[in-house]
């Protein structure tokens, strides 16, 4: 940005907080410097006009609210004025341990989604007085996934309730497939960042990862086009639908490990004692019986699935699998 | 239209002189241009510019006025600048979360002052903080080990822990001289001086068993230098050995999961993925290839498919030949 622009945006800003009167465009145009002055012709009044729509378009992005209204009902047009206290943030103090606490929440977003928003929120609560240091005490460094280009487009549709089209494909899908959703949020959850909204074609609600869209989502229609559920908890609904792929019933698991071997497996099992050829039996407890199966196929001859007879079954399957692939190569 | 940079600069102006004003007593240049993370030089390009600004008349009395002396610089005329901007829903949004998210976090003493902030915030941040939030950030909350090794941290002692190393599936026993916590991704990590190693290692908190801080206190050696983070906590080493691998449908999420190189589409197995992953740890990577039994086929080097295949075919001799055909 120009200096002169930036200039001219602190002046209009300067001369609107300081009215109570609406201020018209002809009167912007005649006291805050650096506009297009009006020499009479069409071609100043049009440079004027668009430079005015920028300035009051920047003002508006950044959060300026600018108010557009009549002082008096003999005003033949509309004018501008700024009220100091939309304008204005309001008073706030913080104990030096709470300034801490938003210097380390802030301290989040570093280098990832919302890294910029965050420091100009920390900009501002240092201009009204207090004094944040985000390096202070703690010796903790959050970090979050920082590398997502769908978080952006997706974020902005959440917050402006607009509807989000894009292309999702999941892992075990050849092509993508367009997706229509009234988006509520954006989770991180284990480090990976989902879409949670309402899928219009699908009529219920749904939860995306955000590295399986394809291309840029877009958002489509008007603002405020729906409600999210007034209780939403974002990151419940996604941990539920990460539960729910086990299917929820839980199954009891009986194996023999070699002593000494299996450590991983034994930090969730629960110990049996020694069987009869003096391996260690274990019992584990899962809701997701395959994925224990892919588990144990791992841990080699070092583990034997004594029950349940599937879960046997299964480490077999997987067992032959892999002998097979041996002969191949 | 507007571009970052633009938004950036604007809302540095307009935070200057209420920041000046709100420290009367005038501020060193210095710590003005780090406080508002800036080099001195755009700093002083950005009070020259204030210095122009001011109340329409814009005669000297009109005029925002600061005074240097020394190298502290005051305000000594707002033009009416006195309080920052509100906050925009973005920046309420970053605020609330990452707030919100520090609340979730057990083990961390500062709970009420989080909450506290918390409360502020949202008050000040008015309409911006009215509607649902639209991000949330959810962080591991089971960590036991967090509380013993924030301890020890702050008392400034060393830790002796146990270990769990998925890659090798051992449990290690080691004493470590604790420099920093990290939450990366949801999860958090350690990162100290690994005293058996000599050398500075990230630890998942969810894989420390046991954990105790010791007497002795914490001494890092000088050349414990903290560790980059920014591309990822683990970092295979570049020369490492590449694995290639032909993941098949159901296992093509491993390309999301792990940091994997020249990934392409093939047809053998239909609608597989082709991934190169580097390990200098076969062992690991035997483990990763059995894990998914039969849905990754290993294209290079040919000892991992042999190593998965004789591990296999050794778990089967132990089956009954009743189990053969399930």
């Amino acid at each position: 940005m120009s200096a002169k622009r930036a200039e001219r945006l602190v002046n209009l800003v300067i001369a609107l907080l300081g009215t109570r009167q609406y201020v018209t465009a002809a009167r912007i145009r005649a006291t805050v410097p650096g506009y297009e002055p009006d020499d009479g012709t069409a071609r100043a009044d049009e440079a004027f006009k668009r430079m005015f729509e920028r300035d009051k378009a920047e003002l508006r992005e950044m959060g300026v609210p600018l108010e557009t209204g009549r002082t008096s009902v003999f005003d033949t047009e509309d004018g501008y004025r700024i009220a100091r206290a939309d304008y204005e943030l309001p008073e706030i103090t913080l104990t030096g341990e709470e300034a801490a606490a938003v210097g380390l929440a802030l301290r989040l977003w570093e280098s990832a989604q919302l890294a910029g928003a965050a420091h100009s929120a920390l900009l501002k609560l240092r201009a009204a007085g207090l004094d944040v240091d985000p390096g202070r005490a703690l010796p903790i460094q959050p970090r979050l996934d920082s590398d997502e280009p769908a978080f952006e487009p997706a974020y902005a549709a959440a917050r402006d309730r607009r509807v989000l089209q894009f292309d999702y494909r999941r892992p075990d899908e050849d092509t993508p497939a367009r997706r229509r959703v009234q988006p509520w949020g954006v989770v991180a959850w284990h480090g990976r960042w989902y879409l949670v909204g309402r899928d219009l074609d699908r009529q219920a609600p749904r939860v995306f990862r955000l590295s399986r869209v394809v291309g840029t989502p877009r958002a489509v229609g008007p603002e405020n086009a729906f409600e999210p559920p007034a209780d939403l908890d974002l990151a419940a609904v996604v941990a539920g639908q990460a539960g729910r792929s086990g299917g929820g019933e839980e199954h009891v698991v009986v194996v023999r490990a070699r002593p000494g071997t299996a450590v991983g497996l034994r930090r969730g099992a629960q110990p049996l004692g020694a069987g009869e050829d003096g391996e260690d039996r274990l019992q584990l407890r899962t809701t997701e019986p395959w994925r224990l199966a892919d588990q144990l196929a791992a841990y080699g001859p070092d583990v034997v699935v004594e029950a349940p007879a599937e879960v046997r079954a299964a480490v077999v399957e997987r067992l032959t699998r892999l002998a097979a692939m041996g002969e191949r190569a | 239209m507007s571009t970052p940079a633009t938004t950036e600069r604007m809302t540095r102006l307009l935070s200057l002189v209420p920041y000046l004003t709100a420290r009367p007593e005038g501020v060193p240049l210095a710590e003005v241009a780090r406080d508002f993370g800036v080099p001195e030089r755009q700093l002083r390009r950005d009070l020259e510019l204030l210095w122009m600004c001011g109340l329409p008349g814009y005669g000297p009395g009109d005029l925002i006025d600061l005074s240097f002396e020394g190298d502290r610089v005051r305000v000594t005329f707002t033009a009416g600048m006195v309080r920052p901007l509100r906050l925009t829903t973005d920046e309420a949004v970053a605020l609330l979360v990452a707030l919100r998210t520090l609340l979730d976090l057990p083990g961390l003493a500062e709970q009420d002052a989080v909450s506290r902030a918390l409360a502020k915030v949202s008050a000040a941040a008015g309409h911006a903080a009215e509607r649902v939030t639209p991000v949330a950030l959810s962080v591991d909350a089971r960590e036991q080990a967090l509380a013993v090794v924030r301890e020890g941290l702050e008392r400034g002692r060393a830790l002796h822990l146990h270990y769990y190393v998925p890659t090798r599936d051992e449990r290690t026993e080691r004493t470590v001289d604790p420099m920093r916590l990290h939450l990366v991704d949801g999860r958090w990590y350690l990162e100290a001086w690994s005293r058996e190693v000599a050398g500075v290692r990230l630890f998942r908190l969810d894989r420390i068993d046991d954990v105790e801080v010791l007497d002795e206190p914490a001494a890092p050696p000088p050349q414990a230098a903290p560790r980059d983070i920014a591309s990822g906590v683990y970092q295979p080493p570049p020369d490492a050995p590449v694995v290639r691998l032909r993941l098949a449908r159901t296992a093509r999420w491993v390309a999301e999961y792990y940091p994997v190189e020249d990934v392409r589409e093939v047809d053998d197995p239909p609608g597989g993925l082709a991934v190169a992953l580097r390990t200098a740890d076969l062992a690991w990577a035997r483990r990763l290839v059995s894990s998914l039994g039969g849905a990754a086929a290993v294209d290079e080097p040919a000892e991992l498919a042999a190593a998965v295949a004789a591990d296999a075919r050794a778990a089967l001799a132990r089956y009954g030949p009743g189990d053969a055909g399930a």
